[in-house]
């Protein structure tokens, strides 16, 4: 499906308020955060510019359900490790695993679920806590209101998620259009509720 | 009015030209900024312009027969006969003398690397060598990297390991934008009978040689980078970028298709007008 322009113009401001936020939004973390939300946003960044050079051709890449994991999953262990000390360790632990178990069953395609119940349960994981934490931690005074907005974008992140997943089933419950419609500004939406999120929360 | 322009726009290739053109004030803002002088900003930028532009045009006009051979090339103006060859050599030796010239009346040493640039470019690479090696891409790569170190040089006042390091960086960077155009367009350059790196060494080779050229010109913008003092921030956004130029010729090695190919060809002008800009800001 070609790309519009105006698509490409969402893809951009993606592409620059994910540069942003690496470059000036998560100074105030400690060093592991840091790396994890440089990786998520990084990502973010790469995949937008490649979104407009090679268009959503691109997403038929073997390595998209991979890389694509990197975004929540950078972005869990940038929260977790920041607001919930108690589980850290544990918590990349669980990350570390589920990545390698996500490139391992991607890398060597075997028939059966267990490719699906490897991503679904870390991006289930992932995508709750980037869902449930902001909006906990708001909500309990633990930081300030505006940081529920990273909920938010935990939640849209999900929902991105999820039409990538029936993308690639081949058996979309959604057509192909339709997912490549709504994708772009879905991820520049997503990214703005992260960015404004880590702003004024 | 414009209808008669277009073609000598066309001549000067101005996203190319815009390109190095945003290297050298990148060069110089590198050492100068937040110093902020608009007097030598114009000078520079407009010295820059025309001595590219120059270059630009007197390639043209000395390649003006193997573009007529190319498909991708045959409808330039040049080429296709828009514009008479003597009209083209004076108005790119006029562009270059006057770029030359303004840049040498700024500043000596300036002038004398902005005049190596042409030379290199116009003389060395595309009447000497271009038709006779593939090895000619790599004082094209030398030419290319003759802005950035030429702002450089105007802004500190001297070559530096910066300003070396800064050219170095093109020099590496200009093969994964040559090379990935040369595999692109294989059969037009085979038509007009100029050597290339896949023609030479076949497209495997010219792959594992863009990505290595690939993270020594990473490195290198890298380490200027740092050397410049930019903000731990905008290195972060670099060592982003850095790592998805590496990924994807990576990828061009690994799994080779046209596509990606392409997108490593874009990808790669993206990464540095990005890390130019990040310099600047």
């Amino acid at each position: 499906m070609k790309m519009s322009v105006l698509d490409r113009i969402l893809l951009l401001v993606t592409g620059l308020l994910a540069a942003y936020q690496i470059a000036f939004g998560i100074d105030s973390s400690s060093t592991l955060p840091v790396i994890a939300y440089t990786i998520s946003f990084g990502v973010l960044l790469v995949a937008g510019l490649l979104l407009i050079i090679l268009g959503f051709d691109v997403l038929e890449a073997p390595a998209v359900v991979i890389v694509s994991t990197l975004i929540p999953l950078g972005l869990a262990t940038g929260l977790v490790w920041q607001y919930v000390a108690s589980i850290r360790v544990i918590y990349l632990v669980f990350v570390l695993i589920g990545l390698v178990a996500i490139i391992v069953t991607r890398s060597f395609p075997r028939k059966g679920i267990l490719p699906i119940i490897v991503l679904a349960v870390v991006h289930g994981v992932a995508g709750m806590t980037i869902f449930l934490l902001p909006i906990t931690l708001a909500v309990t005074g633990q930081a300030k209101p505006g940081f529920a907005l990273v909920g938010i974008g935990g939640a849209l992140i999900g929902v991105g998620g999820l039409l990538l997943a029936f993308l690639k089933s081949g058996k979309p419950i959604l057509s192909q259009k339709f997912i490549f419609s709504v994708l772009p500004g879905l991820l520049l939406s997503m990214t703005l509720c992260f960015v404004i999120g880590f702003i004024i929360g | 009015m414009l209808t008669k322009l277009r073609p000598y726009w066309s001549l000067i290739k101005s996203l190319q030209t815009g390109l190095l053109l945003s290297t050298g004030l990148a060069g110089y803002m590198s050492a100068r900024c937040p110093v902020f002088n608009l007097g030598t900003m114009v000078g520079l930028g407009l010295s820059l312009f025309l001595s590219i532009s120059g270059s630009t045009i007197l390639n043209m006009w000395w390649d003006r027969d193997i573009d007529a051979r190319m498909t991708r090339t045959k409808k330039r103006p040049l080429a296709s006969g828009q514009i008479a060859p003597n009209e083209a050599l004076r108005l790119g030796l006029l562009l270059s003398l006057l770029g030359v010239g303004l840049a040498v009346a700024m500043d000596a040493l300036y002038g004398l690397i902005i005049f190596a640039g042409i030379f290199f470019d116009v003389v060395i690479y595309s009447m000497w060598l271009k038709r006779r090696t593939a090895w000619g891409i790599i004082w094209g790569g030398i030419s290319g990297g003759m802005p950035i170190l030429a702002g450089r040089v105007l802004g500190f006042g001297g070559f530096d390991w910066i300003g070396i390091t800064l050219s170095l960086g093109i020099l590496f960077w200009i093969p994964t934008h040559i090379m990935t155009f040369s595999m692109k367009y294989f059969d037009d350059y085979k038509a007009a009978g100029i050597p290339t790196f896949p023609s030479t060494y076949g497209f495997h080779m010219t792959r594992i040689t863009i990505a290595v050229s690939s993270v020594f010109a990473s490195l290198a913008m890298g380490f200027a980078s740092f050397g410049i003092g930019m903000t731990i921030g905008y290195l972060r956004v670099l060592l982003v970028l850095s790592i998805g130029l590496l990924s994807l010729a990576a990828v061009s090695v690994f799994k080779p298709t046209e596509r990606t190919n392409f997108g490593l060809f874009k990808y790669a002008s993206l990464y540095m007008l990005s890390s130019m800009i990040l310099m600047m800001v």
